[in-house]
């Protein structure tokens, strides 16, 4: 059950977990529009050593990102075998009726390229930055949207609540899980139906506890008066340091590659 | 004796090759004998709880063996759910695995999964339930309806009412009040006697296990530190200091009582025993002064 964790948040004093959360968030997203913005091998060379470079700089092990490549590993082996298949061009490899052209192999290198670069960067995020972090970021930028009257507040609150409680819960159900089992309860083998029976000693007590704690936990909030988000201070504000804009620069730099090479560089047939 | 239990350089690693790396046990060595009254007692964080869950194959040892009956209970993954009825736990917070609709069902669940029907059903659920105290009238009440204290009685019932060679009880008595836990000891060292299963107890009461307890394990950070007798166990309050862990308090009393040159014998555990030292010392003209 534990193992399901992707990208969990491993401390540590890397460059990367000094960035502020506000800026790694800002750039996760650029860089994520970046790869796909990418239409010759050139430019897409640029976010593939990024990728290594985040990788490097987080000093996170090799071991972590592999683990979190492997619950996609599937998605991205099925993408790119149906995009081998699919596209025109000139026919290098016959089989039946099935057939790969050129395109199509440039279409499922790019794809495969795509995707683990996006895991990369968006494990790198989540592993340099805690849940608490993150959300703060996310309140702040959302924070114009207070305009149309959206409670960002709440949403960063709950969204808080909920990725604090995620391995919480996780550990509860694995308790209850072994719990039931000592009582002799058969979860392994049997049909579908017998299987999803077997769920109901588990799932009751989940959902009671998942309640009860919602409700101590709306409790303790309560005695230290917490009402919502008008005119509550942090005890950490985030303030942008010369780290932070020299990597917004340097991001910028690369952006311009990617712009000049995808201009100057004959397009890859696809 | 026999053993009913035995480990063998037996290792648990929580999350392994991560950061977060914890060696909860650490190569351990036991045996546990038919019929003993063993009772465990460490630090918080030594890897009791750890070592308890692997003994019945809740969770998997990193490595190492265990033995139920001189056999492998890891070596075939289908005789498990034999095993766990072999070896009965009750968790340390057993109330959040009641989920039935009514009390009775509850225990019933155990015995059921085990395959026992009608009225020896029905013998044994009332039979363990009076036997944590829990009233008659509870049984037909939904199980989160109940007190905190009635609640782990109806737990620990749904163990005892599947009848395990062995009875693992990890800290029963944690949040029960002072009369609760002195009635259910006592009637798990009753239940002890009359059914002569073994049981092992966890526990962070140095005056119960010195109560019940024929032998101590003793563990720390993941290591059996001492596996003896009580007696011998308990003799040794420097070392167990050092662990954080201490004699019973009246063991304690009867020490300082012969430092100050009164003549008490040095093996006393508990308040009876004290009790009757004490009496013998004063008839025989002895002075507390
Ligand atoms: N599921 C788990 N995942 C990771 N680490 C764990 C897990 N369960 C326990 N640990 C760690 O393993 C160590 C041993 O835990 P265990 O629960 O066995 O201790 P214990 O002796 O029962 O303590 P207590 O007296 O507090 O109940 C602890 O340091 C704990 O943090
Ligand atoms: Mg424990």
């Amino acid at each position: 059950m534990r193992d399901v964790a992707f990208g969990q948040f491993i401390p540590g004093k890397s460059v990367i977990h000094k960035l502020d959360p506000r800026i790694k968030l800002i750039l996760l997203v650029l860089y994520i529009v970046l790869t796909f913005c990418t239409f010759n091998y050139a430019a897409l060379s640029v976010p593939l050593i990024l990728a290594v470079v985040f990788m490097l700089l987080s000093r996170i092990s090799i071991k972590q990102y592999m683990k979190s490549m492997k619950a996609v590993l599937v998605i991205i082996i099925i993408t790119s075998i149906l995009n081998l298949f699919y596209g025109n061009g000139d026919v290098v490899f016959q089989f039946g009726f099935l057939k790969i052209t050129d395109s199509a192999i440039n279409n499922a290198i790019f794809i495969v390229v795509r995707i683990l670069c996006l895991i990369i960067a968006s494990a790198t995020l989540t592993f340099t930055t805690s849940p608490t972090d993150l959300t703060d970021a996310l309140e702040r930028l959302m924070k114009p949207l207070k305009v149309f009257h959206v409670k960002v507040h709440s949403i960063a609150m709950m969204m808080t609540i909920a990725l604090r409680f995620v391995p919480t819960l996780l550990e509860e159900t694995d308790k209850i899980m072994l719990a039931q089992k000592a009582r002799g309860a058969d979860m392994e083998s049997g049909g579908i139906l017998k299987r999803a029976k077997s769920l109901i000693p588990v799932l009751i007590p989940l959902f009671l506890s998942a309640i009860q704690r919602a409700l101590d936990l709306a409790m303790a909030m309560e005695c230290r008066c917490y009402h919502g988000g008008e005119g509550r201070t942090r005890m950490k504000t985030l303030t942008l340091k010369s780290r932070d804009t020299l990597s917004l620069v340097f991001f910028g730099l690369v952006i311009t590659t990617i712009i000049l090479f995808d201009i100057f560089i004959v397009h890859t047939k696809r | 004796m026999n053993n009913i239990l035995r480990t063998e350089n037996l290792s648990l690693v929580y999350g392994e090759n991560t950061p977060f790396e914890k060696k909860a046990v650490n190569n351990l060595n036991i045996e546990i004998k038919e019929g003993e009254f063993l009772g465990i007692i460490g630090h918080t964080g030594s890897g009791k709880s750890t070592l308890v869950q692997m003994l019945n194959g809740l969770i998997k040892p990193t490595s190492g063996k265990i033995y139920l009956y001189d056999e492998d209970i890891n070596a075939n993954k289908k005789k498990l759910r034999n095993v766990r009825f072999k070896v009965g736990m009750v968790f340390q917070y057993p109330e959040y695995q009641l989920f039935e609709e009514t009390v009775y069902k509850d225990i019933a669940f155990g015995p059921t999964n085990k395959g026992i029907s009608g009225d020896e059903l029905d013998r044994r659920i009332r039979e363990s339930a009076k036997f944590t105290g829990l009233k008659d009238e509870l049984l037909f009440k939904s199980p989160f309806e109940l007190s905190g204290g009635e609640k782990r009685r109806a737990a620990i019932s749904g163990i005892i009412a599947m009848d395990p060679d062995v009875l693992i009880l990890d800290e029963p008595t944690a949040g029960l009040d002072p009369q609760g836990r002195d009635k259910l000891l006592n009637q798990i060292k009753k239940y002890h006697q009359v059914r002569k299963n073994t049981i092992v107890l966890v526990s962070h009461s140095m005056e119960d296990i010195a109560r019940f307890a024929d032998r101590i394990l003793v563990m720390n950070k993941g290591k059996c530190e001492m596996l003896d007798t009580t007696r011998a166990v308990f003799s040794e309050g420097k070392k167990l200091e050092t662990m954080g862990l201490r004699v019973p308090q009246i063991t304690k009393i009867v020490q300082k009582l012969r430092e100050n040159g009164i003549n008490l014998s040095n093996d006393i555990l508990t308040i009876e025993e004290a009790y009757s030292e004490i009496i013998s010392f004063l008839n025989k003209g002895g002075k507390l002064k």
